[in-house]
C-alpha cells in the first residue's frame, strides 16, 4: 500500500474525570481518505476520544499525551494549542444532538462554517458576501435540504438537522470530518441517509471521516476500518470483516447485544450486520 | 396481595417533615411579627376612631377636576418619554454587561466583580438616584433618565445574565467547532437562544419604568410626578385625582400593549 499521508495522529492519550478514567494511553493513527469506524458502548470513550482530536476536550495535565491533526499539533501534555481555532476550521465536528442553533435559519447555521474565513466586523453583523451565501446553498443542495434554507433550525426533523450539519461542515471545506454518534438519535431511515451522504463526502472530496458508532451494522456497512474501544483502551484497530460476531463477543462479553440496532439480529452466519451490508450497494462497492 | 401494596411495595418511604419543624418555622414568624408591632407603629384601631375624618378628606377628591387635562396629558408624555429613555439606554448597557457577569462565559475574575456593580446599581432605589442626579444636572426630566437608567441597568443586565446561564451549551459548542471567534460564539450561539426572553424582560422594564419614572418627578426630576406632588402640596385635591386617574389609566393602557407585544414576538 503506498504512504498516504497520516491526517489524525494520538499518541499516549490520557484522560480522567476525576477518579475515573475514561481514555488509557490511547494510540491512533489516521491516513488520508479513510473511512474509520469508532466502535464502542456507551462510555467506553468514543465521544471523549474525538473531543479530544478538535481541541475540545483537553488530555491530563502532565501526561505524555500528544494529538497532531492535519500535520499540526492539537495539544501536548494537556495543553491546548493557541492556534487550535484555525485549526479547528479544518476539522468539521458533527454531533449527536445535531448542535445547530435553533431560533436561527438554517441557511445562517450552514453559513457558520464560514466564520474563520471572513473578518470579524462582518461576522458579527451576519454580513455574508454572495459568495459563501452561493456555496452554502450549494451544501444544501448536495445533502437535499435546499427547500428548508430559511426556515428555522428547530422546524427541520432530526434527520433534516443532521444533514444541515454535514452542509456546514461541508461549507467548512473540512479536510476531516469527526462524527460523534451522528446517528445515534435519528430513525433507520435518517440513519442509512446520513451516512451514505458521509460516505460520499469520503469517497467523492477525499475528507478524512472518523465516525463513532455503537451499532456494528453500520460500520459493516459503511467503514472499511474500524477501531474498537472497550473501558476507555483500544481494543481492536484492523479491518471491519474481519470483526465477526465471534470476535465482538470476546471483545465485548455481556455488553455485545448493545453493538447491534434494536431490531437488527446479528446474522446467525457469524458475519454481524450482513443483513444490512446486503442491503447497502455502497458497501458492496468498498468490498470490493 | 392489593394493586395497592404491589405498587407501593418497592417505594421509599416519602420523607416526612416533622409536625414540630413547621411549628418552629410559624413561631418564629408569629415573633417576628410581633416584635416589629411598635417598632412599624401598628395603629388599626385609629382607623376606626377617625373615620370620619377620612371620609371628609376622600369627599375633597370628588369630583375629580380636569380642567387643567392638557397640561396633564403633556406631562405625562414626558413622563413615557423619561421611561422610554431610561430603558433604552439601560437595555444597550445591559447587553455586555450582563454577557460580562454570566458564569458561563466569563471567569470568575469577571464575573464576580462585575455583579458586585450591578448590586450597587439595583440596591439603590430610583428616586435616590433621582435625588444625586437633581444635583448633578439640574432639575428637569433628564435627571429621571439617568436614575432609570443606572438602576434599571442593574436590574435588567442581572435578568439578562441569568437568561444567559440557561442555555444550552451544545450549539455554542457547534459553533465552536468550526473554528470561530468566542465573540462570534456568542453572536452565534448565545444571543439567539436568549433573545425571547430578553425581549420580554425588557418590555416588562419598560412598565415598571413608567410606574417609576411618575414617581422620581416628586423630587424635581420631570413628568407628571412633577405636577402630582404640587397638586398634593397645595391641598388641591379635585385635581390630584384627576391627575392619578390619568397616571392609573395610562399605566394599565402600557402594560396591555406590551403584554400583547411581548405575546407577539416572543
Amino acid at each position: 500500500m503506498p504512504e498516504t499521508p497520516t491526517v489524525i495522529e494520538v499518541r499516549a492519550l490520557h484522560k480522567h474525570f476525576g477518579a475515573q478514567a475514561a481514555l488509557r494511553d490511547v494510540s491512533l493513527t489516521v491516513r488520508q481518505g479513510e473511512m474509520v469506524a469508532l466502535l464502542g458502548a456507551s462510555g467506553s470513550g468514543k465521544s471523549t476520544l474525538l473531543r479530544h482530536l478538535s481541541g475540545l476536550h483537553h488530555a491530563d495535565a502532565g501526561s505524555p499525551s500528544r494529538v497532531d491533526v492535519l500535520g499540526r499539533n492539537v495539544q501536548a501534555g494537556g495543553r491546548l494549542s493557541p492556534r487550535v481555532r484555525a485549526l479547528r476550521a479544518e476539522v468539521a465536528t458533527i454531533f449527536q444532538q445535531f448542535n445547530l442553533v435553533d431560533r436561527l435559519p438554517v441557511m445562517t447555521n450552514v453559513l457558520a462554517g464560514a466564520l474563520p474565513r471572513q473578518p470579524l466586523w462582518r461576522t458579527l453583523f451576519k454580513r455574508f458576501p454572495c459568495c459563501e451565501v452561493q456555496r452554502a446553498y450549494e451544501a444544501l443542495s448536495r445533502v437535499g435540504i435546499e427547500c428548508c434554507a430559511w426556515q428555522r433550525a428547530s422546524t427541520l426533523s432530526g434527520g433534516q438537522q443532521q444533514r444541515a450539519a454535514i452542509s456546514r461542515a461541508l461549507v467548512q471545506g473540512a479536510k476531516v470530518i469527526l462524527a460523534d454518534e451522528p446517528i445515534a438519535s435519528l430513525d433507520p431511515e435518517s440513519s442509512r441517509r446520513v451516512m451514505s451522504l458521509l460516505a460520499d463526502v469520503n469517497r467523492e472530496l477525499g475528507v478524512t471521516v472518523l465516525v463513532s458508532l455503537h451499532q456494528v451494522d453500520y460500520a459493516f456497512a459503511f467503514c472499511p476500518r474500524t477501531v474498537a474501544l472497550r473501558a476507555g483502551e483500544i481494543v481492536y484497530d484492523g479491518p471491519t470483516r474481519e470483526l465477526d460476531a465471534e470476535r465482538l463477543r470476546t471483545l465485548y462479553g455481556s455488553q455485545t447485544d448493545e453493538l447491534f440496532a434494536p431490531g437488527g439480529q446479528p446474522a446467525d452466519d457469524g458475519r454481524a450486520g450482513a443483513t444490512l451490508r446486503a442491503l447497502s450497494p455502497l458497501a458492496v462497492g468498498q468490498a470490493a | 396481595m392489593t394493586v395497592q401494596t404491589l405498587t407501593t411495595a418497592g417505594l421509599p418511604p416519602a420523607p416526612r417533615r416533622t409536625p414540630l419543624s413547621t411549628l418552629a418555622i410559624w413561631g418564629v414568624l408569629l415573633a417576628l411579627l410581633a416584635g416589629s408591632w411598635t417598632g412599624a407603629d401598628m395603629r388599626p384601631l385609629d382607623l376606626l376612631r377617625d373615620a370620619g375624618n377620612m371620609a371628609a378628606y376622600a369627599n375633597g377628591f370628588f369630583p375629580p377636576d380636569f380642567h387643567d387635562w392638557r397640561y396633564y396629558l403633556a406631562e405625562m408624555v414626558v413622563t413615557l418619554q423619561i421611561a422610554l429613555w431610561g430603558t433604552a439606554l439601560a437595555v444597550v448597557c445591559s447587553v455586555p454587561l450582563a454577557l460580562l457577569a454570566a458564569g458561563n462565559i466569563t471567569p470568575w475574575w469577571v464575573h464576580q466583580p462585575v455583579r458586585r456593580v450591578l448590586d450597587a446599581c439595583r440596591s439603590i432605589n430610583e428616586m435616590v438616584f433621582a435625588l444625586l442626579f437633581v444635583v448633578a444636572v439640574g432639575l428637569g426630566p433628564f435627571a429621571g433618565v439617568l436614575a432609570l437608567w443606572v438602576h434599571t441597568t442593574g436590574v435588567l443586565a442581572k435578568l439578562f445574565s441569568e437568561a444567559v446561564e440557561t442555555i444550552d451549551p451544545q450549539p455554542v459548542e457547534g459553533i465552536r467547532a468550526t473554528g470561530a471567534h468566542p465573540l462570534e460564539e456568542i453572536v452565534y450561539g448565545v444571543i439567539p437562544q436568549v433573545t425571547p426572553l430578553w425581549i420580554s424582560y425588557a418590555l416588562y422594564r419598560f412598565e415598571s419604568n413608567v410606574r417609576s419614572a411618575s414617581v422620581v418627578g416628586m423630587v424635581g426630576a420631570g413628568g407628571i410626578g412633577m405636577v402630582l406632588w404640587d397638586v398634593i402640596r397645595s391641598f388641591e385635591y379635585s385635581q390630584t385625582a384627576a391627575v392619578l386617574l390619568m397616571l392609573v389609566v395610562s399605566v394599565s393602557c402600557i402594560d396591555l400593549c406590551s403584554a400583547w407585544l411581548r405575546k407577539r414576538l416572543v
